[in-house]
């Protein structure tokens, strides 16, 4: 059970303490409501290019950084395509340093052109090193645009394509804060060693004062439901052929998501998966399988991958993997594999629940999706999912119709 | 209210930092367990140590084979009951292979230790080394291998190795497919035979919340393995680096970054020096702030990130720049990289600098010991070392007291671009 008590400050920003009085530390947490997803389809890449800004000073502090080291302090930030997460970690005693510098920036940027210009090439060089100059590096890239006709999780977060990172202008950076960067389109979350009365007498003191903002109401594109099978041939200098294949699959808080991230484990979670231990230990025509979700906001995609073994024919390998996607759907799953899934999904929580960091941003992004407390629910809800319904929803996952292909194979 | 002046801070200095003491018993046969008990979340890592590294194989890569295949096949179990035994109760089985050791290490729910425990015995007392579970393992190996050549740090990582210790010192050798392909069940048998079941003792870590009686529980499932009576000792191994400084590899014609790797070699952990070019490492290039993560990033953007760190080693070891740059400007970082250990030759670093490093230090430290598994990291440290709590309290007290002609004295001492091995794999 993680305790925490949450408040509203009058400007609307989200404001959840949980207390661990076992570690000398705290972290600070801040969540902002925006992602790749609400990005102009002409100039993506910009919630990521914007997390790198955050760092290059605010209003009234020239350094994020410094301050904070001083403090003993560290901290980093991720983009997603659903939000942008910053945390810091720093000794509890100096936890009013994070809110000075965390509540400087959401007042305001510094919006250097320096800033700008340094970072444009930094994420350009983050964009080489992770999607261009690796084997199956643009993957991603082609298997979003092929599953994606019309919602915004087309794109990557780093960007659809280095030329729009390149492009971005001073102008595009404060348009995008002063709409995004708001009290009320934010979510704070205080963990460690502290008391919530002090939390919220800070949160008051330094955020308190910024100025509301408008809430952001999100209007996305609706993607259309997908009509009949997809498919693309990719061919590359990688050394072994690819296959990746997509389904649409339910949004986050969809009742069904659950069976969904349980199906997922059924087939590639461990040494005795399905799909590991016929596709690639008995039958061997996969090097590699993996079968994830990224457990989007919205309607996500349900993944496997996996590396054909050299010398196997592409088609032979995909349709053993049909026939075990098959097997699923009709003979559903005994009990007892069904409790094997369910026990790891336990101690997997338990593992992920032992670091502070983790504590604090699952309770930030639980809150994001509307509630917090689904951080001490959710293992419930895993429990309560039945075979028969993993049976039901892989019939209705895995449909041809519903299905995105991408063979990338190798030119050698 | 004044957002312009930082709140007040207690200097992370201040800190009196402990280090939790750890709990040591011996099994029967000699083996040592070290444990911690902590933590608020009802979990366990065990971990067993075997001195079975690629140091002791005779033909390459057979160490890592044989820790790898120890979960696929026992004379009870088949690998796919192994993994449905450990799958079943949430538990997560891994093994890797490093230079001196390799290690078996079980992550398990407290309330089903007991359950997991004897299917680990099994792995390290009667494993079997089946014909096709080695072929399966050789054929993704070679796969996963070709793959990687095709990136270019990961051919930096081996060369640079290569280069500083020689490609027949356990530090310095790689697998190239043919190794692969030689390996043979015998091999692994063999080194079973050797290095597991009649090697060294091993030597167990297990931190977590653990059960009232889980020494008992060890005992009966570890403390009857036959073992060598004398503890494990790792003699060194003659290093032969290489005798050019400068390298550039040719990998990807199509690649538009360069892998860089500048290192040299570097005394042992237990040198006087070592903890002191800690804080000279992290000062240069040990964390963000760093002086080639603020000139080469933050400043000239020419990558997504430069870091220097200090290789974990038993041995003599390597001190290592690495970073991935623009293909174009390659050349340029690199000149960057001397400049910076130009400036710290000469130029004595500033007090606010030095004591911001040693609030971040101190401060990682600290939250460094959140956890038992964090806690239990630090002690194996030390104890596969054959070192004792000294060695954190030392490292502690000279980031606390560390000066500014220190510092510019070590770099002088090592941070000299002709004691570097220069490398670009574009």
């Amino acid at each position: 059970m993680i305790q925490f008590e949450q408040c509203i400050l009058e400007n609307g920003l989200r404001v959840l303490v949980h207390p661990d009085k076992s570690t000398p530390m705290a972290v600070v947490n801040v969540l902002y409501d925006v992602g790749a997803k609400d990005e102009n389809p002409e100039k993506t890449g910009f919630a990521h290019l914007f997390e790198h800004l955050m760092f290059g000073g605010s209003i009234n502090i020239p350094s994020y950084d410094e301050p904070l080291q001083i403090a003993g302090g560290e901290n980093n930030a991720f983009t997603t395509n659903d939000l942008t997460n910053y945390y810091c970690q720093l000794p509890a005693d100096n936890i009013e340093t994070a809110f000075w510098l965390e509540s400087d920036r959401m007042l305001s940027l510094a919006f250097g052109k320096k800033s700008l210009d340094v970072q444009r090439k930094v994420v350009c060089e983050e964009f080489k090193e992770h999607y261009i100059n690796k084997p199956y590096g643009d993957v991603w890239h082609k298997m979003r645009e092929l599953a994606y006709t019309t919602h915004p999780y087309r794109w990557m977060t780093i960007g659809a394509s280095l030329k729009h990172v390149e492009d971005a202008t001073l102008e595009d950076v404060k348009s995008f804060f002063f709409k995004h960067y708001t009290p009320c389109n934010a979510i704070l979350v205080v963990a460690g060693n502290v008391e919530f009365n002090h939390v919220k007498l800070l949160a008051e003191k330094w955020f308190g004062p910024i100025p509301s903002g408008e809430r952001y109401q999100r209007s996305l594109p609706i993607e259309p439901e997908q009509k009949s099978a997809r498919h693309l041939e990719v061919k590359s200098g990688v050394p072994l052929d690819a296959l990746i294949k997509c389904w649409h699959m339910s949004s986050r808080m969809d009742e069904r998501y659950y069976t969904f991230d349980l199906i997922s484990d059924i087939l590639s979670g461990g040494g005795s998966s399905r799909l590991f231990q016929t596709l690639v230990k008995e039958k061997q025509l996969f090097s590699s399988i993996d079968c994830y979700h990224y457990g989007s906001t919205e309607p996500g995609l349900m993944t496997i991958e996996g590396k054909v073994v050299k010398g196997v024919d592409i088609r032979e390998a995909e349709k053993a993997l049909m026939e075990e996607l098959k097997h699923l759907q009709q003979n559903g799953i005994s009990e007892l594999e069904l409790e094997k899934v369910k026990n790891k999904a336990e101690s997997s929580m338990a593992f992920e629940d032992m670091s502070l960091m983790n504590r604090a941003s699952s309770l930030a992004m639980y809150e994001n999706l509307g509630d917090a407390n689904l951080i001490n629910t959710e293992l419930s809800k895993y429990q309560a999912v039945t075979a028969e319904q993993i049976k039901t929803q892989s019939q209705w996952l895995f449909r041809d119709e519903n299905c995105s292909t991408m063979y990338y194979l190798s030119e050698n | 209210m004044n957002r312009k002046t930082a709140p007040s801070i207690k200097d992370a200095v201040e800190y009196q930092l402990l280090l939790k003491p750890i709990e040591k018993n011996i099994l029967d046969n000699g083996i040592e367990v070290y444990s911690i008990h902590a933590g608020a979340q009802e979990v366990i890592q065990l971990e067993l140590v075997y001195f079975a590294g690629n140091q002791f194989e005779t033909k390459k890569s057979v160490a890592a084979a044989t820790n790898f295949l120890l979960k696929n096949g026992t004379s009870k179990r088949s690998a796919l009951e192994i993994n449905e035994a450990f799958e079943y109760y949430g538990g997560y089985c891994n093994r890797a292979c490093y230079n001196e050791t390799s290690t078996i290490t079980l992550h398990s729910l407290t309330k089903h230790l007991s359950k997991l425990l004897p299917i680990v015995q099994d792995m390290v007392s009667d494993s079997i080394f089946p014909e096709n579970e080695l072929a399966i393992y050789k054929q993704n190996s070679k796969q996963r291998l070709s793959v990687n050549l095709q990136k270019c740090e990961f051919v930096a990582n081996r060369m640079i190795d290569s280069y500083l210790y020689g490609a027949s010192h356990p530090y310095g050798k790689y697998t190239e497919a043919i190794d692969i392909d030689e390996i043979t069940i015998e091999d692994c048998k063999a080194f079973y035979q050797n290095h597991y079941l009649n090697g060294s003792r091993p030597i167990i870590f297990i931190s977590g919340s653990l059960p009232a009686d889980y020494l008992k529980m060890l005992n009966e499932h570890f403390g009857s393995l036959s073992v060598k009576p004398e503890p494990f000792y790792l003699e060194p191994i003659q290093q032969q680096p290489a005798a050019d400084r400068k390298y550039r590899i040719e990998n990807d014609p199509n690649g538009v970054q360069g892998a860089i790797r500048i290192a040299a070699p570097f005394p042992s952990r237990k040198h006087p020096d070592f903890k002191r070019v800690g804080v000279l490492n992290t000062l240069f290039g040990g964390y963000f702030g760093s002086r080639l993560m603020s000139n080469i990033r933050e400043d000239k953007g020419y990558t997504y990130g430069i870091y220097s760190y200090i290789q974990n080693h038993i041995h003599e070891t390597a001190w290592m720049i690495s970073t991935e740059v623009g293909r174009d400007v390659a050349d340029l970082a690199i000149n960057e990289v001397y400049l910076e250990m130009k400036k710290l030759r000469e130029e004595l670093v500033d007090e606010d600098e030095l004591m911001l490093v040693r609030n971040y230090m101190i401060g990682g430290i600290l939250g460094d010991l959140d956890g038992p598994f964090q806690i239990m990291a630090k002690w194996k440290n030390i104890i596969l070392n054959s070192m004792d709590e000294h060695y954190f309290y030392d490292s502690v007290n000279i980031i606390k007291t560390i000066t500014a002609e220190d510092i510019r004295s070590l770099a002088n001492v090592y941070l000299e671009p002709e004691n570097f091995y220069e490398l670009i794999v574009y």
